[in-house]
């Protein structure tokens, strides 16, 4: 038997009696991040890093679990669990199985950029590495991100210099704080839609830096938006909440912006290719850097990128059906689902 | 190239009109006039002759990036747009270039008549020096299909804008057969006197679609009714002595319609007649099929003439005796056009547009109904009053289609879309039921909201019963009600039919897969329809 099977509910290390990230609710959850299609509800007791508890916790509420460091050991049964930075959002991680000599890694979501605020991605070597594909294409090459975060400073300044604000659309766990962290505060004000200042508050109560941010609430006048950043999460941007500002532009930051189809069909002035997760040579380099021979494919442009790995790669590769969903530009309850 | 790549970005960064309209006249206005007439050439769909093909582009693409071709090609189908898919692929660049539009465009045409390695060493060269956006605006040189939301008619705006030069002179101007080889900027845009050019069609006036009931319009007696016709519409022009048919895409069709040559000596020099081709035989118009089947075909057989044979259905007057009737009352037009197609001279492939009588608007909501005994596809109304305007206006024309027919329809395949939606499932195939059988029987991906498209997908994800490929096919759970305007018989596809523009009319969720139509609902469809 495989040290980790994928099953109905989710994916299974039969030798522990463990779940990682399951989609149904189980006995024992091991949680790679707090995005809501890894971290979902139910579970009778969860396991994840020290950094990704605040988030998770405010999401599940008064749930039971334990929480490890990066690198710490945890034995269940003969089978050892560690948790090795994924460089996805703050707290996200791979997760390390090593049982008899075996080693296999559940990657959850990941990037390989260091994005200055998650802990940054470590390779981890291993026999079979678990690995996402959203971005599995040779068309999804990012760049740097400062390069964006240029962009994004320029679009912001022009909007301010047009008496606009820059509104730009973005999940509220995650992307929301990168965007912070990486943009040019002194430009002007930044306010946040409520969903969004709930998980910066979180953060900062962490420990996390972040820049000065002013909650949208009833109050805050129309002036006072004029030529501010405002982070709104993917639906407001199509909603009434955007009745309050009198002159805007609309930016979406999303690997998925990489194609001006996906722009379009958003109707966004401007699409900042910001992405959470690997790109085509992101996910190709961290394979690589596993030394592993088997690799397991589970959301995105699975049986291609399995295909790919396969024939041009030679390597034992092959697709996991699973319901995770990667990066949605149609979704934002709290997460990146 | 870089000015122009910019603007390719700036027009592709907004959606506002007006900003287009600015960054567009702006270009134009510092451009030098080499590049100024290529832009407007692009933008009028006028590309310069494909030198290579898209196949061997895919192939030196892939082969540059170091990736198979087959991963090259499912990519491009997710992107949706060869152009931007080989952009996206290619390794950085290792240099840089400062040339003109012009000047890469020249580069393209001169690739004719090389050796295919030659071919591929030049264009491996020219991507070599280019950024992301230079390589998708020269790959898109290469093939055409600039599709970047500027119509033809918001380029006329920019190009007014920046010439002074008013718009519809300008339209008319660009209207024909020209192409930046054989014309200048001055010659073209700045020189009066654009009637040299004796083939030279007016813009047509493209009709709205009402979407509610006439009612709105005022009063009955102001307005005139004919039936609308499924063929091409098509401009007739005698001048000198010559015959010119236009279709509405611009497009120089006179020798796919020998049935019209004779017209060439049967009306007087300068005329120019709008109206309708239609296939038509033995007093009644056939299938829009039928044209499209004789279009295709490279040569017009006799077989061919004899089987699908054209007529003109003429519903305006233009031009007479060479003068220019646009501003004139389309009563007045009428009136003109029926002297001259009642003259014994006239030939019997110009029909008139018979008028619809009626008084009260109820009559036309009859008419309307009934449209498909008529083998039409509704009603046009026009104002009395109206002048022939150019480019899609509202106000003094409008279309009013029939209700499209409809069945309800069992969803078993997805498929991704691609380019504006690659990241959602849109392209399904339908099925009716032939006893306890699902029979596929048409695809369909349009009709549904973003948020409709996300719940299916989202459901899609969860229900695949198996992958082929790019195709899923899923649990038969959800109904559709799929409207389409015609219906055929088909010998190729396993249900015996073939729909004309399906498209999903309604997701109906309140109706259990059991209670979709079935094969024999299809079936007496045909018999009724099919025509």
């Amino acid at each position: 038997m495989a040290l980790l099977e994928f099953t109905e509910k989710g994916i299974y290390c039969a030798a522990a009696g463990v779940y990682i990230d399951p989609w149904r609710p189980v006995d024992r959850a091991l949680i790679t991040h707090g995005h809501a299609d890894h971290s979902r509800w139910g579970h009778k007791h969860y396991l994840f890093t020290r950094s990704a508890a605040p988030v998770i916790r405010h999401r599940l509420g008064n749930i039971r679990h334990d929480t490890v460091e990066y690198g710490e050991v945890t034995r269940i049964n003969g089978v050892s669990f560690s948790f090795h930075p994924a460089g996805h959002i703050v707290g996200s991680a791979q997760i390390r199985v090593e049982h008899k000599g075996e080693v296999w890694v559940a990657s959850g979501d990941y990037k390989v950029e260091d994005d200055g605020l998650s802990e940054a991605f470590e390779p981890v070597r291993c026999h079979t590495f678990i690995t996402e594909s959203t971005f599995g294409l040779p068309v999804y090459r990012w760049k740097q991100q400062k390069k964006v975060f240029t962009q994004i400073n320029e679009w912001w300044k022009q909007n301010q210099a047009d008496g606009k604000a820059s509104i730009i659309g973005v999940y509220a766990l995650g992307k929301a704080q990168r965007v912070l962290a990486g943009v040019d505060s002194s430009i002007g004000p930044i306010h946040t839609h409520g969903a969004i200042e709930n998980t910066n508050e979180v953060m900062r109560r962490q420990g996390i830096t972040l820049p000065k941010t002013t909650r949208i609430t009833r109050e805050v006048k129309a002036a006072d938006l004029e030529g501010s950043l405002v982070l709104a999460t993917p639906s407001a941007t199509g909603s009434n909440w955007m009745k309050r500002f009198k002159k805007a532009s609309v930016g979406i930051a999303s690997g998925w912006m990489a194609l001006r189809g996906t722009r379009r069909r958003r109707s966004a002035d401007r699409g900042f290719v910001l992405s959470d997760h690997a790109d085509w040579t992101g996910l190709n380099e961290a394979i690589t850097a596993t030394g592993a021979e088997r690799v397991v494919v589970t959301h995105g442009y699975t049986n291609l990128f399995a295909r790919y790995l396969r024939e041009e790669r030679g390597l034992d590769a092959w697709e996991a059906q699973t319901e995770y969903e990667g990066e949605s530009l149609d979704k934002d309850d709290d997460s990146e689902d | 190239m870089e000015r122009f790549a910019q603007l390719f970005t700036r027009l592709d960064q907004t959606t506002k009109i007006n900003t287009k309209v600015d960054e567009l006249a702006a270009y134009l206005k510092a451009a030098d006039d080499d590049d100024r007439l290529w832009t407007v050439a692009i933008l009028s769909s006028r590309r310069p002759k494909r030198t290579v093909n898209t196949t061997l582009l895919r192939q030196w693409a892939a082969e540059l990036a170091g990736i198979p071709l087959w991963l090259f090609e499912e990519s491009y189908h997710v992107v949706g747009d060869l152009s931007e898919a080989i952009a996206l692929t290619l390794p950085k660049p290792s240099g840089k270039n400062e040339q003109s539009l012009s000047y890469w465009i020249e580069y393209i045409k001169a690739l004719d008549k090389l050796e295919e390695a030659e071919k591929k060493s030049r264009v491996v060269a020219a991507w070599q020096q280019m950024d992301y956006t230079e390589r998708l605006v020269f790959n898109k040189l290469i093939m055409g299909g600039f599709r970047i939301g500027v119509s033809q008619k918001l380029m006329v705006r920019a190009l007014s804008k920046c010439t002074g030069i008013d718009e519809n002179t300008l339209a008319h101007r660009l209207m024909g057969d020209w192409t930046p080889d054989r014309t200048t900027f001055e010659d073209l845009i700045l020189t009066k006197d654009p009637l040299e050019d004796v083939s030279k069609p007016y813009p047509f006036y493209l009709a709205y679609a009402l979407e509610e009931g006439p009612e709105g319009l005022g009063a009955p007696e102001e307005w005139i009714a004919e039936r609308k016709w499924d063929g091409i519409r098509g401009q007739l022009i005698v001048r000198k002595g010559e015959l010119f048919v236009w279709s509405r895409g611009e497009e120089l069709v006179t020798d796919k319609f020998p049935e019209f040559h004779p017209l060439a000596e049967q009306l007087p020099d300068g005329t120019v007649i709008d109206g309708e081709i239609l296939p038509y035989k033995d007093g009644q118009p056939l299938s829009f099929n039928e044209l499209q089947t004789r279009i295709g075909r490279k040569n017009v057989t006799k077989k061919i003439l004899e089987k699908v044979p054209v007529v003109l259905v003429a519903y305006d007057l233009l031009e007479w005796e060479g003068e220019d009737l646009r501003e004139q009352p389309l009563e007045h037009r009428r009136k003109l056009l029926e002297k001259l197609l009642g003259q014994a001279t006239a030939s019997h492939q110009l029909l008139l547009s018979e008028l619809v009588p009626f008084s009260q608007w109820e009559e036309l909501e009859e008419e309307r109904r009934n449209a498909r005994q008529y083998h039409s596809e509704g009603l046009m109304l026009k104002k009395r009053a109206s002048v022939y305007r150019a480019g899609r206006r509202k106000g003094d024309w409008w279309k009013w289609k029939v209700d499209p027919l409809t069945i309800d329809a069992v969803m078993i395949y997805a498929q991704r879309g691609h380019g504006r939606r690659a990241n959602l499932y849109t392209d399904f195939t339908f099925a009716v039921w032939d006893e306890d059988a699902l029979v596929p029987f048409t695809k369909a991906y349009s009709g549904l909201t973003d948020k409709e498209f996300r719940e299916i997908t989202s459901w899609v994800h969860r229900n695949t019963l198996e992958r082929f490929g790019p195709v899923r096919s899923v649990e038969p759970k959800h109904v559709f009600e799929i409207a389409f305007e015609g219906i055929r018989k088909s010998t190729r596809h396993k249900s015996g039919v073939a729909l004309r523009f399906p498209r999903m009319l309604r997701w109906r969720k309140d109706k259990p897969v059991r209670e979709a139509n079935t094969l024999e609902d299809l079936h007496q469809m045909l018999e009724v329809y099919e025509g």
